[in-house]
């Protein structure tokens, strides 16, 4: 391979690397592009649907065809775009979407079969012949790249939040200026740019205001800095979002996490510059085709002349400077203007030359730029609307918030020395030597003419979809997949709406753009979530109890955000609860009930208010009672069930589900903010204040007696439904007779304080009566059994107490309450809602699946239900079930079909109540 | 991600706060006669107004309801004050 390096009397780092398995050298500061490019290497991978052999356009993030999959040492990332992946010493690079490698691609042929692979080709397969014909094919063939199923260790973001004055996005020549004057004027600047050496274009000039480039920006720098101003290299401004925050991603080195970080500006100068866009011609997607401004950056920033023989096609002043670059530089540049004939490119994976009519420019590289398009992404995330200038056929800044600017090529002055006058004086009238003549696609011209290069949509693509009615430019990029690429249509999407503009015969401004939304480039996953995953996401609550729970084997799992004791002890699972279910029949059982809510209410107007917040009627109960109830939503939808103990005439205490604490203190306090006098009731969740021990089974009362001796526990001392306030150990101890499992049951609460005391305490006096401990997976169990529901997997969203069999406060209470009205409507009065019931199996299958179906047998079944909660019940050795089912209390015996996956069962309709039926348990 | 200023505790971010409800909106009294399209436009009537809305909204950590006028165009926060008529 020749070299196309020229070369500088500065030595720099020499960097070894391999592309597609063979060696090659950059240097110091090259991209894996410009470091290809240098060692004349041009075919960098292939397009997605046709295989098509492509080489950079681009010189950075406006690249649409040269992703790699890279390794270094054990890391390997999919997807890095070779012009904006900095180069490090012994990097492998892979080309994607070909094989074995680039050059050699074994599915080139499928150009040939472009015919068949147009525009709308999924949409067209998904109605006719049948879309599952197609789908095992694509599947494997869609994709750039593969993802590696190793995990990469240590691959975390970074995050932080930051504030300034004033945000200048970009380091160009306009944002160095912005950013400096600012600085200056004593601002907090903080002044950002994606590229690790800042100037932007500026390396394109031979002098700025009579300095070398270098030393114009690091006089800009210096200055910057001196005056306290902050600058941010290898930074991305992503994204502008709600409330002024700008999302700014920064690169480390290859294989680490990018930092992300959250910006708050007063105000924020966008100072993006622009990009070149492409013309339009037959074959203008061949590998040594070019956009002029990267071949000025690959030149000046990177010492690579990209050919000997360059043909220049430009319908702008800006190629003539590049022009000059070139010819000084060694290359025989050849001009043309491409407003004058239909241009072809001649060769394939070698360009031969370019076709101008019949005329043939012999020419081994091609430039072509079709006019700058100003970078405005930022600006309409920020909301920014954009104005149409028709000298420069561009879509300017137009009417924005008024916390952004746009200064430079981003505000659509393409002349530096314009646009440094600008932003220096932005009053003054400045003359710009920007011009071009205007060139869009030509609609009905012959050959294959790329649009999306990357996606491989033609202009025949978007005739055809025009044709086809997909006329809005937001349908036509979904129909033909255009600018939907890793570029997001940095290069496509002008050109594509311009020929829809140029079909329909309707200016551009008409047709508009599509929705700019972020990121601006592609940003990892992992960069926005950081350090938030898994447990640093939705850290689980802890129990007070935890050692004791582990030091006694409990297997420990989440439960309604709570990390709570599945089972105690080794071996099979299942075993072991049916042991523990077991054993609190027999004797009985010790659960940590600490998660239970307990939201204390108080207040002159506490009475009122949990009449209106419960379905029940509450203000009859007496200091010392507790009621089962429900709250609902004002939709009349079960909200939460649990038990209310009153403790005194202006005290109650809510039990809430231990999953729902936090939600129905929020539903409390909406509640008696907005509606009610909040000074005569105050509602406090002391929740995280209590353990609760619970004792439950037929030993339960001689374990409770035994702890507190001084008490009368008896059954008629002491009535299920009612609690007790004492001491234990000189601390304040609650009792409450309560029972989520059937049997008699007794919960123990006191300050968290001593609950490993008091769970000690139970525990040796349980264990030789024969009781012991239960996790919540036998608590689950035994509710059911009994037929007991938890809200939310025996209910759903359309629920109402009356379903459930609580039909009384319905009909007969008379104050208000929420969800009251909603109680009577049509819907809440059908026939045909679903009603709790339970299931019997008479088959030896086991129990039923949770979520079958539960359908009247025909051959096309009809869902009438489904099972919410099953198990295999070992108190009374044969299966259960909970289900919803319509009109089911009506339909007590009827056998029904369930159907799960296919497969039928039969199932009889029974009470839910399974054990126990006449209570004498629970009260014993 | 959005600022929020809880006339309790100050500027915080909106991952702190819930939304309560559109502003005015008045419970039917249910001890009398609501008739269902009295209660429907309570339940379900939404303003859902373009540009200047006054909501509701609850700062979840210290669990105070306010009054927020926000511009629901461009997000802009106009003013929030205490949901109690007698702070002001």
């Amino acid at each position: 391979m020749s070299s196309h390096r020229i070369s500088r009397s500065v030595s720099e780092r020499v960097l070894n690397f391999t592309f597609d398995g063979r060696r090659y050298v950059g240097r110091e500061g090259d991209t894996i592009a410009s470091a290809l490019l240098a060692n004349g290497v041009r075919v960098m991978g292939r397009s997605f649907k046709y295989h098509r052999p492509r080489g950079p356009w681009g010189a950075w993030v406006d690249d649409p065809n040269a992703v790699m999959s890279v390794r270094l040492g054990t890391v390997e990332l999919p997807n890095c775009p070779a012009t904006t992946t900095y180069l490090e010493e012994g990097m492998v690079a892979r080309s994607v979407n070909a094989w074995p490698s680039a050059q050699f691609d074994i599915k080139a042929g499928l150009d040939v079969f472009h015919r068949w692979l147009s525009a709308g080709f999924y949409y067209k397969t998904f109605m006719w012949p049948d879309w599952h014909l197609f789908e095992p094919m694509i599947r494997r063939m869609a994709g750039l790249g593969a993802v590696s199923d190793d995990v990469l260790e240590n691959y975390v973001s970074e995050q932080t939040h930051d504030r300034c004055a004033v945000l200048v996005i970009g380091a160009g020549p306009a944002g160095l200026v912005a950013a400096r004057k600012a600085a200056e004027a004593g601002e907090d600047v903080a002044l950002v740019d994606d590229h690790r050496l800042l100037g932007g274009g500026v390396y394109q000039q031979k002098t700025l205001e009579g300095k070398t480039p270098d030393v114009w920006v690091a006089e800009q720098t210096a200055a910057i800095t001196a005056a306290g101003g902050r600058i941010l290299t290898a930074t991305t401004a992503f994204g502008i979002f709600d409330h002024q925050l700008v999302g700014l991603v920064q690169q480390g080195a290859f294989g680490t996490a990018p930092k992300l970080i959250r910006m708050r500006a007063g105000r924020v100068v966008m100072a993006t510059g622009a990009l070149d866009r492409p013309i339009t011609f037959a074959n203008n997607d061949r590998p040594g085709i070019f956009s002029v401004d990267a071949a000025a950056e690959y030149l000046a920033r990177y010492d690579v002349l990209l050919g000997r023989r360059i043909a220049l096609v430009s319908n702008n002043t800006l190629a003539d400077g590049t022009e000059a670059r070139l010819t000084t530089a060694g290359a025989t540049v050849i001009r043309i203007d491409p407003t004058t004939g239909a241009l072809k490119a001649r060769g394939s994976k070698r360009l031969k030359g370019i076709w101008q009519d019949d005329r043939l420019h012999s020419a081994d590289t091609i430039l072509a730029s079709g006019g700058m398009t100003p970078t405005v992404h930022l600006w309409r995330h920020a909301g920014g609307k954009l104005d149409w200038c028709d000298n420069r056929q561009v879509f300017v800044p137009g009417k924005g918030p008024d916390f952004l600017t746009a200064v430079g090529a981003a505000n659509g002055e393409f002349d530096i020395d314009a646009a440094i006058a600008k932003v220096r004086e932005p009053e003054t009238a400045i003359k710009t030597s920007y011009h071009m003549t205007p060139l869009w696609p030509q609609p009905g011209s012959k050959g294959r003419q790329w649009i999306d290069f990357q996606h491989d949509v033609t202009l025949k693509d978007v005739e055809l979809a025009a044709r086809e009615n997909y006329v809005s430019v937001e349908h036509l990029k979904r129909y033909t997949t255009l600018g939907m690429a890793h570029d997001q249509g940095k290069t496509s999407n002008m050109a594509g709406l311009a020929a829809m503009a140029a079909i329909q015969d309707r200016p551009i401004p008409e047709i508009g753009t599509t929705t700019f939304r972020p990121p601006f480039v592609p940003v990892p996953i992992e960069t926005y979530h950081g350090h938030h995953r898994g447990q640093n996401l939705h850290p689980v609550k802890r129990l007070r109890l935890e050692n004791a729970h582990r030091a006694a084997g409990a297997a420990l799992c989440e439960y309604g955000g709570w990390l709570r004791p599945g089972w105690y002890g080794a071996g099979e699972a299942k075993d072991r609860i049916r042991a523990e279910v077991l054993q609190a029949r027999k004797a009985a059982g010790i659960f940590d009930g600490s998660p239970l809510g307990k939201i204390e209410v108080m207040g002159p107007d506490a009475e009122d208010f949990v009449n209106f917040v419960y379905y029940n009627t509450i203000a009859t109960m007496k200091p010392g009672q507790i009621r089962y109830g429900f709250m609902l939503t004002e939709g009349g939808v079960v909200y939460d069930d649990g038990v209310i103990a009153r403790l005194g005439p202006n005290r109650f205490v809510i039990s809430c589900s231990s999953s729902h604490v936090d939600g129905v203190r929020n539903h409390l306090e909406t509640w008696r903010q907005d509606g009610n006098d909040p000074d005569r009731i105050y509602v406090q969740d002391t929740t995280a204040h209590w353990a609760t021990v619970t004792v439950t089974g037929p030993k339960a009362r001689d374990i409770v007696a035994a702890l507190l001796p001084n008490e009368d526990v008896s059954a008629k001392a002491f009535q299920h439904m009612t609690f007790i306030e004492t001491e234990w150990q000189g601390t304040p101890i609650r009792v409450a007779r309560v029972s989520f499992t059937g049997d008699s049951s007794f919960e123990l609460s006191l300050r968290q304080s001593k609950a490993e005391d008091l769970w000690g305490a139970v525990k040796s006096l349980a264990e030789p009566m024969g009781a012991g401990l239960m996790g919540l997976e036998a608590m689950l169990i035994l509710r059911a059994e009994k037929g007991f529901i938890v809200v939310g997997k025996d209910t759903d969203g359309e629920t109402m107490p009356h379903d459930l069999g609580f039909g009384v406060p319905r009909s007969k209470k008379k104050a208000a309450f929420l969800g009251d009205r909603s109680l009577h409507t049509e819907k809440a009065n059908t026939k045909v809602r679903n009603q709790l019931v339970g299931l019997q199996v008479e088959d030896d299958s086991g129990p039923l699946p949770t979520g079958a179906h539960l359908t009247n047998g025909d051959t096309r079944p009809k869902s009438q239900g489904y099972v919410t909660s099953s198990y295999l019940s070992p108190t009374l050795d044969q299966p259960i079930a909970l289900a919803m089912v319509q009109n089911g209390a009506a339909r007590m015996g009827e056998t029904v079909t369930v159907w799960h996956l296919g497969e039928t069962r039969n199932a009889t309709i029974c009470s839910p109540c399974f054990f126990d039926t006449d209570g004498d348990r629970l009260n014993a | 991600m959005q600022i929020f200023t809880c006339p309790s505790c100050g500027a915080r971010d909106e991952r702190e706060f819930h939304f309560s409800g559109e502003l005015g909106k008045v419970r039917p009294n249910t001890t009398g006669e609501v008739n269902e399209e009295e209660w429907a436009t309570y339940l379900h009537t939404q303003g859902n107004e373009l540009g200047a809305v006054r909501e509701v909204w609850m700062h979840m950590t210290c669990a105070e309801l306010f009054v927020m006028e926000r511009d629901s165009v461009t997000m802009e926060v106009l003013s929030t004050t205490p949901l109690r008529k007698d702070v002001s």
